[in-house]
């Protein structure tokens, strides 16, 4: 049962504020996203339609606390096919943005997170793939990435004492 | 200043490689120069480039852009369009450009910081352009099939065109139709190749919700497998890395969760180009290929010099 007295109507226009949030009040649930869903088509715990009306309603807690906002898989598919160009895929980054700034965050991306400052990429470069790229007369690889990790800092995404992920 | 029509005339781009290709998918890279030398497409490396950003922006959008804008002032420094091997890395950097070429305030805040932080500053006059895109655009499909030397037409492949490579088709100037694209058929067919249709060909390999939901992704890529298995084909070919995480180095820990076989080579487009262009598969880096492509390149026919 959604009971009104724990609705916040102010949350869909903090969304609306956050860059890709912009057209979420202008979503009519016709479904069309998650009827061509590839990743609906496999769980049921992502229901696009499901999560734009809950953020509508108000239901912060729970879409800012859910797993399901990062089930996502940035297809584009309902992007480019909704009526209402609510831009599906941006809206849930905004809605992840928000989630972060509020201290949700799944353990995978705080991962990632320690892994791009470290080396300024996903995937660490390490003498092994310079060796290779040696033998197949390819540039080695060994630039500045740190400046990845400066501006990660400087926004407060990465903090110096936190190391390894929790 | 240049003109943005003229820089990519005289067919020189500045490789990007990303955070995928250089460590899970060398073979690709290895094949993309080789096919680009053949093709007299000249590549620019830059070894300070990192991460596009992608990665960070579910985490924070001023990250995001703050990330892929110091590799675009990069590529603008030394003055020739980006090409890009990764269709994500695609996406993200030509969505930050579309955002920081539309929006002058927007670009003046993230160069502040990008200024401030790391010495850079980023002023909209880079065209990020997928691999793919340009041999089917600047090259064109035409002059691919006159430089073929071998015939490939008994190979019967699968072409997966993957998600960002034409999504959000706003970002791309709408130039193909996402929902019936045609460019990666028609290079695969310039090679003599037959590209074959089968069910949810246009469908995403689940790679964006690996590291989330590892178990909805292994699904989404059997789904794949399954119907390009009811095809026969000899190979899935594709343009992005991560795709190929997820159909290739993931092939044999879904053929366990969904007990099925199905020993599907995974090829890039280049390699396909590259045997085509009478390359010797060793030099297309076809060893990498973690599901055997022998009996796959023993159908090529070489024709005589």
């Amino acid at each position: 049962m959604i009971h009104s007295k724990d609705l916040d109507p102010h949350f869909k226009l903090l969304i609306a504020k956050e860059p890709g949030g912009e057209n979420i009040k202008k979503c009519f649930s016709c479904g069309t996203c998650t009827a061509g869903c590839p990743v609906r088509e496999i769980t049921d715990r992502y229901n696009p339609r499901k999560i734009i009306r809950m953020a509508l309603l108000g239901m912060k807690k729970e879409v800012l606390s859910s797993q399901f906002i990062w089930l996502c898989s940035s297809c584009y598919t309902c992007y480019e096919r909704c009526p209402q160009d609510v831009r599906i895929p941006e809206l849930m980054n905004a809605i992840k943005n928000i989630a972060v700034r509020e201290g949700y965050i799944p353990s995978a991306m705080k991962i990632q997170i320690e892994l791009l400052s470290a080396f300024g990429r996903l995937l660490e470069i390490t003498e092994f793939e310079n060796d290779k790229r040696k033998e197949f007369g390819l540039p080695l690889i060994q630039g500045r990435t740190e400046e990845v990790k400066k501006i990660l800092k400087e926004l407060g995404l990465q903090h110096e004492e936190e190391r390894g992920p929790a | 200043m240049k003109k943005k029509e003229d820089q990519p005339k005289n067919n020189s781009f500045t490789l990007f490689l990303g955070c995928t290709v250089p460590v899970r998918a060398l073979n690709y890279e290895i094949a993309s120069r080789k096919v680009a030398e053949a093709l007299d497409i000249r590549f620019n490396d830059i070894p300070d480039f990192s991460c596009c950003g992608y990665p960070v922006k579910s985490i924070s959008h001023h990250a995001y852009l703050l990330m892929a804008a110091r590799n675009l002032a990069l590529a603008e420094a030394k003055g020739h369009p980006i090409c890009t091997l990764c269709s994500s890395c695609c996406g993200s950097l030509t969505e930050a450009n579309h955002e920081l070429q539309e929006d002058k305030n927007l670009r003046k805040r993230i160069n502040e910081d990008l200024y401030r932080w790391v010495g850079m500053r980023y002023e909209g006059e880079v065209r990020v352009q997928h691999l793919t895109r340009i041999l089917h655009q600047e090259i064109g499909v035409r002059k691919i099939s006159e430089k073929v030397q071998s015939d490939l037409s008994s190979l019967r492949v699968a072409p997966h065109y993957g998600c960002h490579y034409t999504k959000p088709s706003a970002i791309y100037e709408k130039l193909e139709d996402p929902e019936n694209p045609k460019s990666l058929d028609e290079l695969i067919r310039a090679t003599g190749a037959q590209s074959l249709s089968y069910e949810d060909k246009l469908s995403c390999c689940g790679g964006g919700v690996l590291a989330i939901d590892e178990q909805v992704a292994l699904g989404m890529a059997q789904r794949k497998l399954e119907h390009i298995q009811a095809k026969k084909a000899d190979a899935i070919v594709l343009i992005c890395p991560f795709c190929s995480v997820m159909y290739e180095s993931n092939q044999k820990k879904i053929e366990k969760v969904f007990e099925k076989e199905y020993k599907l080579p995974v090829l890039y487009y280049p390699q396909l180009l590259g045997l085509a262009l009478g390359i010797e598969p060793d030099e297309l880096g076809l060893k990498m290929n973690r599901i055997r492509t022998t009996d796959l390149v023993k159908k090529v026919v070489r024709r005589p010099a």
